[in-house]
């Protein structure tokens, strides 16, 4: 019985002996497994980067807009009346507020008017909105503060800039303290809000203006529709767990308000997180078909090994005959030439994960995505390149084994 | 003295297309520890079969073989590796070294599969290479060295496991008539220290260098003489 250590040497000494063969036939394992770890590195990376954005939007978070929605997916409004949009009330809101699990409830206005200041233009998103609205969305303010609920009553001419609004109309100075100008009144900015970025669908989420509701009711959107209408309401639930009843206890509550049917809506309430589920699973699909695809060409490489394997056992004939005679047993010479193609596979799958993360980095960094490599990737290349060593040198190494010692000796 | 090699009624069969090869017909024989004997004949008279049984490599179709207390057909695949390792040291007409290897690393080849710890393997290679004369050359490689000095380093492995039996397949057929007598003087000299030698050769002249003949033709043992002197009153014939 042959050491492990004598194994070794054995197999790393076959392998030095031509090592242009050996490098070539590794080759095939580096360029499979560098593509599988790319790729699921890139597919993991998109996957991130859409459950990060629509969380950003807020966690726990259901959306209650005017309209119902299609099966199709379309929103459609209330067929008759011609009121369709404005379904939505301060009073629905109030209402929800009483409703179990729920832990913020803001109500909003959206316009659009054009900002001016500093001399400049912006046409941003305005929202009138309740200081609950930072709550429910997860939001943060950055500099200056969010104004309150009796500034919001009194629908003071006040307002918050989104980080974007804010970079394009101050960009040299602070804009907490300055005044811009909307639909002809004059607003003081008494914060700036975090920087969301891009939202899942490919919205700036920080070009939009904070005002409070009352203002932008009476001073802005005008006098379009009733005083007390909400073109959408945002209502944060305590728990993920606790979205799912929210939801249906929200549009069961609606329904008795609005005297609706279920089937005849008025209204939609959108669950974010089962978005975000949806999304999260369209790119995992993707990743694991291109994790797919870069498997066929390991196969490939694993087939390659196999050739090569094949043609060292012919052309070791007569080495595998003397070892043999000297007293190899079967199980020294399927181990020697196994460990030859696994080492072979193995050093493969090493390089080729450097390679891979090396080529997921510039591909994450070119498509500004997040780099996600976790070291279940890196032993699953390990791992695999492995398997494949074993897999595609074992009927080399059992042809080697079974060798009749008398033949191979005699081979020239 | 008990024979270190026990053969009785050792039939081999081959069969080549419809016919049937009697490459042993039925062949008995003893070697006894300490001997140094040739079995000799010319091609086909089943010499070949019979080494590649007496070596492990192969097993007798009938009849039974036992060397030192191993009885040869009925031994699985693995136990004949063991054997070969343990108890039979080859030497091959064209040397059979490895040609990456050096003439050190050659002689703890057997030693590899025996298990041996590297050090204990250095030093007994080293030993040995200085026994066959070559312990100026131990980190030569095989290409680097003449036939006699290729052979003589193959001798080393023969006796790197300690064998029990030193079994050579036309040991000078690749060497120019001095360097086979060399090579011949050298298996003399390890069969005076100790060592049972059996040669397997088609030349007369190389077994007359041993002690004693054993001719084969078509499958039979024709004669089996001292060399030099009478034939042997147990030889069965």
């Amino acid at each position: 019985m042959m050491r492990t250590s004598d194994l070794i040497a054995s197999a790393s000494r076959a392998l030095r002996s031509n090592p242009l063969r050996s490098a070539l036939t590794a080759l095939g394992v580096i360029i499979g497994v560098a593509s599988v770890v790319a790729m699921v590195a890139l597919g993991a990376g998109a996957q991130a980067q859409v459950e990060r954005s629509i969380a950003s939007l807020g966690s726990n978070l259901l959306i209650v807009v005017p309209g119902a929605q299609r099966s199709g997916g379309g929103v459609r409004a209330q067929a008759g009346g011609g009121m369709g949009w404005d379904t939505l009330t301060m009073d629905d809101a109030e209402a929800i507020v009483q409703l179990e699990g729920v832990v913020a409830v803001a109500p909003s206005q959206r316009a659009r008017t054009q900002v001016i200041a500093n001399g400049l233009n912006w046409n941003p998103q305005v929202e009138g909105v309740t200081p609950d609205y930072l709550v429910a969305r997860d939001w943060r303010i950055a500099s200056g503060r969010m104004f309150d609920e009796t500034e919001e009553r009194q629908a003071r001419r006040i307002v918050v800039l989104g980080a974007t609004v804010a970079n394009e109309l101050f960009p040299n100075i602070e804009p907490v303290g300055q005044t811009v100008r909307m639909n002809g009144g004059t607003f003081e900015i008494v914060g700036v809000l975090e920087s969301k970025g891009q939202s899942g669908f490919g919205m700036d989420q920080d070009d939009i203006v904070l005002a409070p509701l009352t203002t932008v009711k009476r001073r802005i959107s005008g006098r379009r529709g009733r005083a007390d209408t909400v073109s959408q309401i945002s209502v944060k639930a305590e728990s993920e767990d606790a979205l799912g009843t929210l939801q249906q206890d929200v549009e069961t509550l609606l329904r008795q308000r609005h005297r609706t049917r279920e089937g005849e809506d008025d209204f939609t309430v959108q669950n974010l997180s089962s978005i975000t589920e949806a999304a999260a699973q369209t790119t995992q699909v993707f990743t694991y078909l291109l994790g797919g695809i870069s498997a066929v060409s390991l196969l490939v490489g694993g087939i390659g090994i196999m050739n090569i394997m094949l043609v060292s056992v012919t052309e070791r004939t007569r080495e595998i005959g003397l070892r043999k005679a000297l007293g190899a047993r079967q199980g020294d010479i399927l181990r020697q030439f196994g460990l030859e193609a696994v080492t072979l596979s193995v050093a493969g799958g090493i390089i080729g994960l450097i390679i891979g993360v090396a080529g997921a980095w510039l591909m994450t960094s070119l498509f500004t995505l997040p780099l996600v490599i976790s070291g279940w990737h890196a032993g699953l290349a390990i791992g695999f390149s492995a398997l494949v060593g074993v897999l595609f040198g074992a009927y080399p190494a059992w042809r080697a084994a079974k060798l009749d010692p008398i033949e191979a000796l005699r081979r020239e | 003295m008990a024979s270190l090699i026990q053969a009785r009624d050792l039939t081999k069969l081959y069969r080549m297309g419809d016919e049937t090869v009697h490459a042993l017909a039925g062949v008995n024989f003893d070697i006894a520890r300490g001997e140094y004997c040739a079995i000799v004949g010319p091609s086909g008279s089943g010499k070949s079969t019979l080494m590649n049984i007496i070596g492990g490599l192969d097993t007798p179709t009938s009849g039974r073989i036992v060397i030192a207390g191993n009885d040869i057909g009925a031994m699985a695949d693995d136990d004949l590796a063991v054997f070969r390792n343990q108890t039979i040291g080859f030497v091959f007409q064209s040397f059979n070294l490895l040609p990456r290897m050096t003439a050190l690393e050659n002689v703890e080849l057997p030693m590899i599969y025996g298990g041996i710890a590297p050090k204990e393997r250095r030093e007994r290679a080293a030993a040995l290479l200085e026994r066959v004369g070559l312990g100026a050359r131990m980190t030569h490689r095989p290409t680097q060295l003449s036939g006699g000095q290729q052979q003589r380093v193959a001798i080393a492995r023969a006796l790197a496991g300690n064998p029990a039996l030193i079994l050579a397949d036309e040991p000078t057929g690749a060497l120019d008539t001095n360097t086979g007598k060399e090579i011949l003087a050298l298996f003399g000299r390890l069969n005076r220290e100790g060592a049972t030698v059996v040669l397997v050769t088609h030349d007369h002249e190389v077994a007359a260098a041993t002690k004693r003949t054993i001719e084969m033709r078509d499958g039979h043992i024709v004669s089996d003489r001292i060399n030099g002197g009478t034939p042997r009153h147990d030889a069965h014939l």
